[in-house]
């Protein structure tokens, strides 16, 4: 089968988020880069269904230039060919925008399915595959956990309040799946090496503006929590099991 | 505005992260109609949930039949069908249409958004109409950071954190919070072609138990927990406080535990009575799923852990100690729970 894996190029966060000096960016001046968690895990699930069923596994991302290096190592993880729908630099598209370029590459390569993280850790939208699938007019699954494919249909599995909500859908689709639904390889040496060499196809687009338009970012206020040392190891546990009934979790 | 408030109910109450939608609803409402949206069977009379509702300010309550289950394009071409016939209704300052922010509130507005073209702000934690575009507030980075924008759209769609706005209702004995009578609306579900084929089939799941988004008391384990075996105390002292194992990415990573139990960023984001966090440092993706915790207590050997900062209180100790010495201290007093 064919598969379609759409990922996006965000900044890897340690300690803190910091801000540009215009408030409108996360300062990346010291931090690397790399794909959502849950993108991780599609382009991870895309190549164990491949390995499995034979076929390929297209990654596409829209971003600048730059978004060639996360292109390559979803190449370097068993990715068969990139597309990089190139803006120019430091534009941030919308949900929209990213669905109709997405789109594009979506509908000319007829593929079988469409795999997309739940959300970007980045901007955290929610709709980009939802979107997508509209356009394509093909049924959509979202927060997948758990995915099989057999004959013309994908089972799809996500658990929603303590239960268990599985959905089938015929092929073509698209699904959007969140951590855990595996646990995605490192590269391999072969890999890397072929994947500093594979061609990437680029394809330039000016995305439009979108009805939701950001003004600035900021940073969430910290609870002024001050916390009270109960004490030191076990000795702390009176202390621990009056503030324990103090909170009313004691029966 | 006529705002609509998409409600879901968990057993037969209101859930918690619809009951926080419906307040940042009814602030956007600002005294007109707030109309609460609810898929399935028409309330009985005297229904707790309709009860509920009241409190909250909901002043219509409509009630969506003829779709079996859960089905999201269903439901969010019935909210279309909603917002009037055809071309947009276009009443002065426009409506809104929210959601909670979770897995299903965010899907069906989603669908919503591409159904009507519309754009949509998913988790939101403030709108503010001054008659032009909304002033939204909403999360980035899992709650990590907050994005100011302006949605200029003749009808708003926004889903709210279900970990950043706290529920309240309408103050009692205001004029606004006399019990007033609900109108109550029954309408058939609009369907096209297509919008029933992704539909959810409910098994309950494991062993079934308080789920973790909802739990009162979470037992947070990160990496000083050290083993797959050594959340045996974690479960125990869970069970004691009638509460569920929560876990960090690094626990799930090395296979420990589920990633169902994760809590944080890419995981479950909680929003329990008390968050005790036991052996775990506090990287910020795990801060932002424990954020919504009224309060926490940390439990770690290194007193300058992030976690143990931004506790509200402290045991600085070995949690292998601390948690097997809680755990006797809770089953010796009396009338502890037999578990």
């Amino acid at each position: 089968m064919d598969i379609l894996v759409c990922v996006k190029r965000v900044p890897t966060v340690g300690g803190a988020i910091t801000l540009s000096a215009d408030r409108r960016s996360v300062d990346t001046r010291m931090s690397g880069f790399t794909i959502s968690p849950h993108e991780e895990c599609a382009v991870e699930e895309a190549v164990r269904l491949v390995e499995r069923l034979g076929g390929s596994v297209t990654v596409v991302t829209l971003g600048a230039a730059v978004a060639e290096e996360q292109l390559r190592s979803c190449l370097a993880l068993g990715a068969s060919a990139a597309v990089l729908l190139e803006t120019a630099p430091d534009v941030e598209a919308g949900p929209r925008a990213t669905a109709a370029a997405l789109f594009a590459v979506a509908d000319a390569g007829r593929f079988d399915l469409v795999l997309l993280g739940n959300e970007a850790s980045d901007t955290g939208d929610y709709q980009v595959g939802i979107r997508l699938a509209h356009l394509l007019g093909r049924p959509v699954a979202t927060g997948i956990k758990s995915l099989s494919v057999a004959d013309d249909a994908v089972v799809a599995s996500r658990t929603y309040r303590g239960a268990l909500e599985t959905f089938s859908l015929p092929l073509p689709c698209v699904v959007t799946v969140k951590e855990g639904i595996n646990l995605p390889r490192y590269p391999s040496l072969p890999g890397r090496l072929r994947a500093k060499r594979a061609a990437i196809t680029r394809v330039p687009v000016s995305p439009e503006a979108d009805g939701l338009r950001m003004t600035t970012l900021r940073v969430p206020d910290a609870p002024k929590r001050q916390a009270t040392v109960l004490g030191q190891g076990a000795s702390a546990v009176p202390a621990l099991v009056s503030v324990l009934n103090e909170l009313g979790v004691l029966s | 505005m006529t705002v609509f408030c998409l409600v879901e109910l968990d057993g037969g109450a209101v859930a918690d992260a619809s009951l926080r939608a419906l307040t940042l609803a009814r602030g956007l409402a600002a005294g007109a109609v707030l109309a609460a949206v609810v898929f399935g069977e028409p309330p009985a009379p005297g229904d707790q949930a309709v009860a509920e509702l009241a409190g909250y300010g909901v002043t219509d309550v409509f009630t969506v039949s003829g779709i079996d289950g859960y089905a999201p394009q269903a439901w969010a071409r019935s909210l279309a069908g909603l917002l009037g016939p055809g071309e947009r209704p276009g009443p002065p300052g426009g409506h809104a249409v929210l959601a909670p922010g979770t897995d299903r509130g965010n899907e069906v507005l989603a669908h919503l958004g591409a159904i009507t073209g519309l754009p949509m702000a998913a988790n939101c934690t403030a709108a503010v109409d001054n008659g032009g575009p909304l002033e939204i507030t909403r999360q980035r980075w899992a709650g990590l950071l907050l994005e100011e924008a302006v949605l200029d759209a003749p009808v708003a769609l926004l889903t709210v954190a279900t970990d950043a706005v706290a529920a309240v209702p309408v103050a009692t004995g205001t004029a606004a919070g006399e019990p007033t009578a609900i109108a109550r609306h029954e309408v058939p579900a609009s369907v096209a072609d297509g919008d029933l084929a992704v539909r959810a089939v409910e098994t309950p799941a494991g062993a079934g138990g308080a789920s973790l988004a909802t739990a009162r008391v979470v037992v947070g384990g990160g990496r000083g927990v050290g083993s797959a075996e050594a959340f045996a105390p974690l479960e125990e002292l869970a069970e004691l406080l009638g509460g569920v194992v929560g876990v960090s990415r690094v626990v799930t990573s090395e296979g420990w535990r589920p990633h169902t139990q994760q809590v944080g960023q890419t995981g479950t984001k909680i929003t329990p009575e008390l968050y005790l966090a036991c052996g775990i440092s506090g990287a910020i993706q795990h801060i932002a799923g424990c954020s919504g915790a009224k309060n926490i207590i940390a439990i770690n050997t290194d007193p300058a852990a992030p976690m143990m900062t931004r506790a509200d209180y402290a045991v600085v100790g070995n949690l292998h100690e601390v948690i097997p010495a809680l755990v006797e201290a809770l089953r010796a007093r009396p009338g502890a729970r037999s578990g």
